[in-house]
C-alpha cells in the first residue's frame, strides 16, 4: 500500500481523533422521535503505533467496545474521524473500505456468539479469504488448514462445527479467522474476559507470538487489569465514553495519576496476601452515572474523592502533568501525586 | 507473509507432518444429519413417511392402476360402470373395488389420480410459498427501518385475508386452473413462514458472528443467505412440512366449492362435491376420497412434529431413551418413548 497518503507521525498506524458515537434513543409507535441518547464514547484521541499493543481499559458500559467498534467500523461515528495509515476511513463508502476492512480485523469476545454456530469451521475461517477473493477451491483450503496449525489448532478438524470445540478452541478460531486476511491491526475486544484463567493464558501467549512473528499492531480491549498489563506497551483509560489517563503501561501501573485509574487499580486483585492487606483500596460510592445524562464538566466528579467546584463545571483536557514523561497523559484537575494516597470518597454523594 | 513454523511457546502443528488421510479431514456430523438420524430412530416419523410415500406411490401408479383395470378416471362409463337400473356399483361389484361413481367411473382410479393433484397442489405450493415467505422474511428482518415497516404490515395484511372469499373471487374472474389453485394457496401461506423467518432474522442479526461477517467485509446478500440463512432452516423445514397438508386441505376446499381445479379432473375436493350433490346417499362416493385426504394430512402433519423433535436438539435426551429402550428388546418402552414426542403436537 505504498501509494497511501503519508502517515502524519512516522510508525503511527491508526490514529483516531475526537470520535464521538452516539446512541439515539426512540419512542413512539407509527412515528418514532428521538428523545435523547446514549453518550457511548464522547471524543476519545488516540493514536496506535505499528507493532505496539495499546491496552484500553474500563468498567463494563465505559464505551470501550463501542470505541472498538467505530475504529472496525461496525458502528457509523457520529463525529470525529479515524485515521488509518493516514487515510480517514470514517467516512469511506462500503466499496471503498474493502480494502482497509483486509487490514483491520477484530476478535470477539463471545467465542460462542462470533461463531456462525451452522456453518463448518473450515469455511468460517476461510470466509475473509472468500469475500476479498484472496483464495478459492483447494488454495482455500490449504490456506485455512495452514492457519489453523498456525493458531494451534488440528487442520483435520475443518471440517468440523464450532460446538464440537471448546471455548479456547472456538477463541483460537476466531483468531486464525482474524489473522487470515493478513492485517496489520486486530482490534482485540476481551479476547479473553469469557475464558477460564489457564485457557486465557495459552491464547495471551498465542496472540504474542503470532504478534512477534507477523508484526501485528493490537488494540486490547479488557477489564482485567493483570491481562493488560501483560500484553500491553501503552495503556488508555476510559470512563463514561471519555479517556481518563492514558501512558506507557510501566508509568501507569506504576504512577497513576489519575484518581480513577488509582481507585481501578487498588481494585484489581492482588495474589499476594502480604502485599493485599498493606495495599491501600479505595472504594468509589456511588454507581457509574447514566450515559444517557452524563455529568457536566469532569464525568468522574460524582465520584471523585478530590473533586471540587471546578471539577462540576469544567472538563479537564488530556494533558502531561508535571514530572510526567511526555506520553503520559492526564484529565483531571487534581492529578494524584506520585506516592500520595487517595482518601476515601465522602460519604454525602451516594447515589439514590 | 510466511507461515513458517516459528519457535514459540504455542504448541503448533506442521500441517507437512500430517498423515496422508488428514487431507480429507475429520467431517463433523451437520445439524440436518444428526437430525436424519435422530428421525430414524422415530417410530411416528417412519409410520408418517410410510403413509406419504404410500400416497405418493398411488400417484405415481395412477396410469398402470387405470391401465391395468381398464378403466379411464375421466370418462363417463355408464355401460359397465353402473347397473342395469343406472345405479352406481358399490364396493367389490363388477370388478370395482371402490366402488364406481354416479357415471360409471372407477372410485379406486380417481382417487390415484386425486392423489397426483393433491401431492402436486400441496407441494408445489408449499415450495413457492417457502421461498417467497424466506426471501421476504429475511430482507424485512435484516434490513429493518421501513423496509420491514412495510414488508411487515404486507404480511399482515396477507395473513387477516378472508382467504376463501378471495379464492372465489380470484376463480370467478380467472377461470378456476390449477396454476391458479397453486397461486392462490401459496399467496395466502407465504406470510406464515415470512412473519417466522423475520423474527428470526431480527434475533440473529444482533448475533457477534454477523457482526465478524461485517468486519471480515461480508456484504448484504451474503449475510443473509450464507451466514443467517443456515440458522434458519429448521424453523423452516418444520414450517414447510407443516404447510403441505395445510395446502392439501386449502386445495380440497376450493375443490369441493367449485373454484379450484373444476370437473372434470379426478381430485379428491370434486369427488367430495360429487358425493355432497348426490346427497351422500353412496357411503363409498365420500368415505374412500375422505379416508385418503385424512391420511395425506395426516402423515405430513406427523412428519412435521417429528422433524420439529428431531432438528430440537432438547429432545436428544428423548430419542437416546428409546434407542436404550428399543435394544433391550422391549416393545412397551420404545412405545412409551414415542407418547412425548407425540405429545407436544399440534400448536
Amino acid at each position: 500500500m505504498s501509494e497511501a497518503a503519508p502517515a502524519p507521525a512516522a510508525g503511527t498506524l491508526l490514529s483516531v481523533d475526537r470520535v464521538v458515537k452516539r446512541f439515539p434513543i426512540r419512542r413512539g409507535v407509527f412515528f418514532k422521535r428521538q428523545i435523547g441518547s446514549v453518550h457511548a464514547v464522547e471524543g476519545v484521541s488516540l493514536e496506535v503505533r505499528r507493532g505496539e499493543t495499546l491496552g484500553l481499559v474500563g468498567e463494563t458500559g465505559c464505551g470501550k467496545s463501542t470505541l472498538a467498534r467505530c475504529i472496525t467500523r461496525l458502528y457509523p461515528l457520529t463525529s470525529g474521524s479515524v485515521l488509518f495509515d493516514g487515510v480517514d476511513i470514517s467516512r469511506l463508502s462500503r466499496r471503498s473500505l474493502r480494502p482497509y476492512r483486509r487490514r483491520i480485523q477484530m476478535i470477539f469476545q463471545d467465542p460462542y456468539g462470533s461463531l456462525n454456530p451452522r456453518r463448518r469451521v473450515g469455511s468460517i475461517i476461510g470466509d475473509p479469504l472468500a469475500i476479498h477473493k484472496v483464495a478459492s477451491g483447494a488454495e482455500r483450503k490449504r490456506r485455512v488448514q495452514e492457519l489453523m496449525a498456525v493458531v494451534g489448532l488440528n487442520p483435520e478438524h475443518y471440517n468440523r462445527f464450532p460446538s464440537e470445540f471448546s471455548g479456547g478452541q472456538r477463541q483460537r478460531i476466531g483468531v486464525a479467522r482474524a489473522l487470515a486476511l493478513h492485517p496489520d491491526l486486530i482490534v482485540c475486544d476481551e479476547p479473553v474476559s469469557a475464558l477460564d484463567v489457564s485457557v486465557q493464558a495459552q491464547i495471551i501467549n498465542l496472540l504474542e507470538d503470532l504478534q512477534a512473528q507477523f508484526g501485528l499492531t493490537y488494540i486490547f480491549i479488557a477489564h482485567d487489569l493483570a491481562v493488560v498489563e501483560h500484553v500491553s506497551d501503552r495503556v488508555a483509560v476510559m470512563y463514561l465514553g471519555k479517556l481518563m489517563e492514558k501512558a506507557e503501561v510501566k508509568d501507569l501501573y506504576g504512577s497513576p495519576r489519575h484518581p480513577y485509574t488509582v481507585a481501578l487499580l487498588s481494585a484489581s486483585m492482588v495474589p499476594d496476601p502480604e502485599r493485599a492487606r498493606a495495599s491501600h483500596r479505595v472504594v468509589l460510592s456511588g454507581d457509574v452515572p447514566s450515559p444517557i445524562n452524563p455529568p457536566s464538566g469532569c464525568p468522574f466528579h460524582t465520584r471523585c474523592p478530590r473533586a471540587q467546584a471546578i471539577c462540576w463545571v469544567e472538563e479537564p483536557p488530556l494533558e502531561v502533568k508535571s514530572g510526567d514523561p511526555p506520553d503520559h497523559l492526564t484529565a483531571c484537575h487534581f492529578p494524584v501525586a506520585p506516592g500520595e494516597q487517595l482518601q476515601r470518597a465522602p460519604a454525602q454523594e451516594v447515589a439514590g | 507473509m510466511s507461515l513458517a513454523p516459528f519457535e514459540g511457546r504455542t504448541q503448533l502443528l506442521d500441517p507437512g507432518d500430517l498423515p496422508p488421510e488428514a487431507a480429507q479431514g475429520i467431517e463433523g456430523r451437520s445439524p440436518l444429519r444428526l437430525a436424519l438420524a435422530r428421525l430414524r430412530t422415530d417410530r411416528i416419523a417412519i409410520v408418517a413417511g410410510g403413509l406419504i410415500v404410500l400416497m405418493a406411490l398411488l400417484a405415481v401408479l395412477a396410469p398402470i392402476i387405470s391401465s391395468v383395470t381398464g378403466h379411464n378416471p375421466y370418462n363417463n362409463n355408464l355401460l359397465t360402470g353402473t347397473t342395469s337400473f343406472g345405479q352406481p356399483l358399490s364396493p367389490g361389484q363388477g370388478g370395482y373395488l371402490l366402488g364406481t361413481d354416479n357415471v360409471g367411473r372407477d372410485i379406486l382410479v380417481r382417487i390415484a389420480y386425486g392423489a397426483q393433484i393433491s401431492l402436486m397442489v400441496g407441494i408445489l405450493a408449499t415450495l413457492i410459498a417457502t421461498v417467497v415467505g424466506t426471501v421476504i422474511g429475511l430482507v424485512a428482518g435484516y434490513y429493518g427501518g421501513w423496509i420491514d415497516a412495510v414488508l411487515a404490515r404486507l404480511m399482515d395484511t396477507v395473513l387477516s385475508f378472508p382467504y376463501v372469499l378471495l379464492a372465489i373471487v380470484l376463480a370467478s374472474v380467472f377461470g378456476a386452473s390449477l396454476p391458479l389453485t397453486i397461486g392462490v394457496i401459496a399467496f395466502f401461506s407465504w406470510a406464515a413462514i415470512g412473519r417466522i423467518v423475520r423474527g428470526q432474522t431480527l434475533s440473529h442479526r444482533e448475533k457477534e458472528y454477523v457482526e465478524a461477517a461485517h468486519a471480515a467485509g461480508a456484504g448484504d446478500l451474503r449475510i443473509m443467505f450464507v451466514d443467517i440463512l443456515p440458522n434458519l432452516v429448521a424453523p423452516i423445514i418444520v414450517l414447510g412440512t407443516l404447510l403441505v397438508p395445510t395446502a392439501i386441505v386449502f386445495e380440497a376446499t376450493l375443490d369441493f366449492l367449485g373454484v379450484g381445479v373444476g370437473p372434470p379432473t379426478p381430485t379428491w375436493g370434486n369427488m367430495l362435491s360429487d358425493a355432497q350433490n348426490s346427497g351422500f346417499v353412496n357411503w363409498w362416493f365420500w368415505i374412500f376420497p375422505s379416508i385418503a385426504l385424512l391420511l395425506t394430512t395426516l402423515g405430513f402433519n406427523l412428519l412435521g412434529d417429528s422433524v420439529r423433535d428431531a432438528l430440537d436438539p432438547r429432545t436428544e435426551r428423548i430419542f437416546a431413551t428409546r434407542r436404550k429402550g428399543a435394544k433391550s428388546g422391549g416393545g412397551a418402552p420404545a412405545g412409551a418413548g414415542a407418547v412425548p414426542a407425540a405429545g407436544e403436537a399440534g400448536s
